[in-house]
C-alpha cells in the first residue's frame, strides 16, 4: 500500500519537474529540473520493480551498515573531486590563462569557487558527516538506525542537492551568498532532506540500549540542529517566479550581512567544528584503543562551544555599516572560544596519554593526532584574526584563505581521512587496510600540502595587506591594486603545488581504500557456532 | 520603548544571567559527588556494542 502512494508521488513529482522544464525561465532552472525528473523517474522504476513482492522485515539484531558504505564512498570520491576543483582554480588565479576563453561564462575562477567550496564542504564534509554520524549513533546507542530506509532516504537526497547545487553554479543559478549559494528550490529540497536527516538520528538516540547519550551523540545532534536553523533564517528567499531559479532576499543592506555572517561563521562553528568533533571523540578513542581522556571535560568542552560559537559571527564585518557595539561583542567571544576550543584539543591530543608509542607504528592515528594539531592551531590563529586591528591587516588578504585552508585541509580533512581509514576494514569486513605505507605515503603528502599552502598564504596575505596600506611622506598611496597582483605570483605557484600534493594523498587513499575492499583478506567469521541468546 | 530597546534590554540582563547561570549549573552538574564513576563508565560506550546492537530488552552492559 505504502507503494502505491510512492509511486503516485513520484510520478507527480517527475510530471511536475518535466512541467517546470518546459516552462523554465533561465538555462540553469531547466537542467535542474529535468535532473528532478530523471531522479524520480529512475525512482519511481526502483519502487515499482519491488512492489507486490514480499519485503524482507528489517533485522533488528544488525547494524545499518549499507547507508554508511554508500556515505564513504561518496566522502572518498567527492573529497577528490573537491580537491580537484581546488588545486585548478589554485592554478588559475596563478595562470590566468587557464580561465580558458572557450569556457568564459562557465569554467572560469567565479563559476568554479563556489563549486570547489561547496564540492569540499557540503560534498565531502557533509557526507563523512552523515556517514559517520549514521555509524557512531548506531555503535554509542547499540540499536539500529530508527526509520528504515529513511536513512537511504536521506544520503540520496542529499547527493540529488548537491547535483543540483554544482550544476546551478555553473549555469548561473546563485543566491550569491557565500556558503549558502543554492537558490530556492534547492534551499527547500535541502530542508526536507535535513528533517529526514535529524528524524533518522533522533529516532536513533530515542530507542538507544544505552541508559547515556554519549558525547559524540551530543555535537552531531548540535550540528544537525543548528545548521537546520541556520539554513532556513539566511534562505528566507522569495522566489521571482515558480519556473524561474532566481530569487530575492527578504533581510536587505546590514541586516542580510550580519544574517549571512552568522550563518557563515556558524557554518564554521557546526557544520566544521562540532559535527567533527562528534568524529574526534568517537574514532581517536576508537583508534588508540582507550576512552577519552576526561569525559567531564568533553561536557563543559561541548556547553562552552555551542554557547559562545553562535555570538562570533559579527568579527566578519569589522568596518562595515554593523554597529561597533555588534562586530565588538563577535571580536570579544572569539576571543573567548580559544578556551573551548582548546580544551577540546586537548581532551583530543591526552587521549593518546600513555600510548603515544602508537604514533610511531600507525599512521591512522597519527593522523587523527596531527588533525587535533591542526584544529588547535587554526583555532588560535582565528580568534586572534578576529581582533579588529589585527583584522583591519589580514581582512580581504590571502592570510584568510590560508587559515581557513589551514582548519579544512588540516582538521576536517585530516580527521576524515583517519575516519575512513578506520571504517572501511570494518565495514567491509576486512582484516586490515590493504598498505599501510600507502597511508604513510597520504599522510605526508597531505602534511606537506597543507604546510606550502598555509606558509604560502600566510606570506602573501601578509604581504599584499602591507602594500595595501603603505603610504609616502605626502600621504599618497605606494601602489596599486595591480602591483600586489604581480608581486604575488610565486607564491600562487607554491600554494597550487600544496593543492597538487594534498590531491595526490586523496588519490592514493582512494587507490588504498579501493584495493582494501578489493583484496585485503575477510575477517573470518567468529561466532557462526555460538549457540543463540 | 520600542521593540529593539525592549529585546535589548532583556538580552543585556535576563537572558544574559539565565545563559550564564546554564552554564554554571552546567560545569557544576559534570563536577558532582560521585560523577567521576558514572562517567568512567559512559566512556567506555564506544567500545561495547561494535559488530551488533544489544540484544532485545536486554541490559545493555551485558553484550
Amino acid at each position: 500500500m505504502v507503494n502505491y502512494i510512492k509511486l503516485i508521488a513520484l510520478g507527480l513529482v517527475t510530471l511536475l519537474a518535466l512541467i517546470a522544464a518546459n516552462y523554465a525561465r533561465d538555462l540553469a532552472y531547466m537542467v535542474n529540473a529535468i535532473t528532478v525528473a530523471l531522479a524520480a523517474a529512475i525512482t519511481f522504476l526502483y519502487v515499482l520493480r519491488r512492489t507486490g513482492e514480499p519485503a524482507a522485515p528489517a533485522p533488528q539484531n544488525e547494524y545499518l551498515d549499507g547507508v554508511v558504505r554508500a556515505g564513504v564512498i561518496a566522502t572518498a570520491l567527492w573529497g577528490v573531486v573537491g580537491f580537484l576543483a581546488g588545486t585548478f582554480i589554485a592554478f588559475q588565479l596563478a595562470f590566468p590563462v587557464l580561465n580558458f576563453d572557450w569556457a568564459q561564462g562557465y569554467m572560469n575562477f567565479g563559476k568554479l569557487r563556489p563549486l570547489h567550496t561547496s564540492a569540499v564542504i557540503f560534498a565531502f564534509g557533509g557526507n563523512a558527516l552523515i556517514a559517520t554520524s549514521f555509524y557512531v549513533v548506531q555503535r554509542t546507542s547499540a540499536s539500529r538506525l530508527w526509520g528504515g530506509n529513511l536513512a537511504w532516504f536521506v544520503f540520496w537526497g542529499y547527493q540529488l542537492m548537491i547535483v543540483l547545487a554544482a550544476t546551478g553554479y555553473i549555469l548561473g543559478a546563485t543566491q550569491s551568498k557565500e556558503y549558502a549559494e543554492p537558490e530556492w528550490y534547492v534551499d527547500w529540497w535541502l530542508t526536507i532532506v535535513w528533517v529526514a536527516y535529524f528524524a533518522v538520528f533522533v529516532g536513533t538516540i530515542v530507542k538507544r540500549k544505552e541508559p547515556h547519550i554519549y558525547v559524540a551523540n551530543w555535537f552531531y545532534l548540535s550540528f544537525i540542529i543548528t545548521v537546520a536553523m541556520l539554513h532556513i533564517v539566511n534562505n528566507l528567499s522569495i522566489p521571482v517566479s515558480i519556473f524561474g531559479s532566481k530569487s530575492v532576499q527578504v533581510f536587505s543592506g546590514v541586516q542580510d550581512a550580519m544574517t549571512q555572517w552568522w550563518y557563515g561563521h556558524n557554518a564554521v562553528g557546526f557544520f566544521l567544528t562540532a559535527g567533527f568533533l562528534g568524529m574526534m571523540y568517537y574514532f581517536v578513542p576508537k583508534q588508540a584503543e582507550r576512552p577519552v581522556y576526561s569525559y567531564k571535560l568533553s561536557i563543559i568542552h561541548f556547553w562552552a562551544l555551542i554557547f559562545i560559537y553562535i555570538w562570533a559571527g559579527p568579527h566578519h564585518l569589522h568596518y562595515t555599516a554593523l554597529p561597533d557595539w555588534a562586530s565588538t561583542l563577535g571580536m570579544v567571544f572569539s576571543v573567548v572560544l580559544w578556551m573551548p576550543s582548546w580544551g577540546g584539543m586537548i581532551n583530543g591530543l591526552m587521549t593518546l596519554s600513555g600510548a603515544w608509542d602508537k604514533l610511531r607504528t600507525d599512521p591512522i592515528i597519527r593522523m587523527m593526532v596531527i588533525s587535533v594539531g591542526f584544529y588547535g592551531m587554526s583555532t588560535f590563529e582565528g580568534p586572534m584574526m578576529s581582533i579588529r586591528a589585527v583584522n583591519s591587516l589580514s581582512h580581504y588578504t590571502d592570510w584568510t584563505i590560508g587559515h581557513v585552508h589551514s582548519g579544512a585541509l588540516g582538521w576536517n580533512g585530516m580527521i576524515t581521512f583517519g575516519a575512513l581509514y578506520f571504517l572501511v576494514p570494518k565495514l567491509w569486513n576486512r582484516e586490515r587496510l590493504y598498505s599501510l605505507s600507502l597511508v604513510s605515503w597520504h599522510f605526508w603528502l597531505a602534511t606537506i600540502g597543507i604546510i606550502l599552502y598555509a606558509a604560502a598564504m600566510w606570506v602573501t596575505g601578509i604581504m599584499e595587506g602591507l602594500m595595501w596600506r603603505e603610504v609616502d611622506a605626502n600621504g599618497f598611496l605606494v601602489n596599486s591594486f595591480a602591483d600586489t597582483v604581480a608581486a604575488k605570483l610565486p607564491m600562487y605557484v607554491v600554494r597550487g603545488t600544496g593543492g597538487v600534493l594534498f590531491l595526490l594523498g586523496g588519490v592514493i587513499m582512494c587507490y588504498n581504500l579501493f584495493m582494501t575492499v578489493k583484496k585485503s583478506p575477510a575477517v573470518e567469521a567468529k561466532n557462526h557456532l555460538v549457540p543463540a541468546e | 520603548m520600542d521593540t529593539y530597546s525592549i529585546l535589548r534590554q532583556f538580552a543585556d540582563s535576563w537572558m544574559l544571567i539565565a545563559l550564564f547561570a546554564f552554564f554554571v549549573g552546567v560545569v557544576v552538574f559534570a563536577f558532582r559527588p560521585g560523577s567521576s564513576k558514572v562517567y568512567k563508565d559512559v566512556a567506555d560506550i564506544p567500545f561495547r556494542h561494535e559488530d551488533k546492537p544489544a540484544a532485545r530488552g536486554g541490559d545493555a552492559k551485558e553484550a
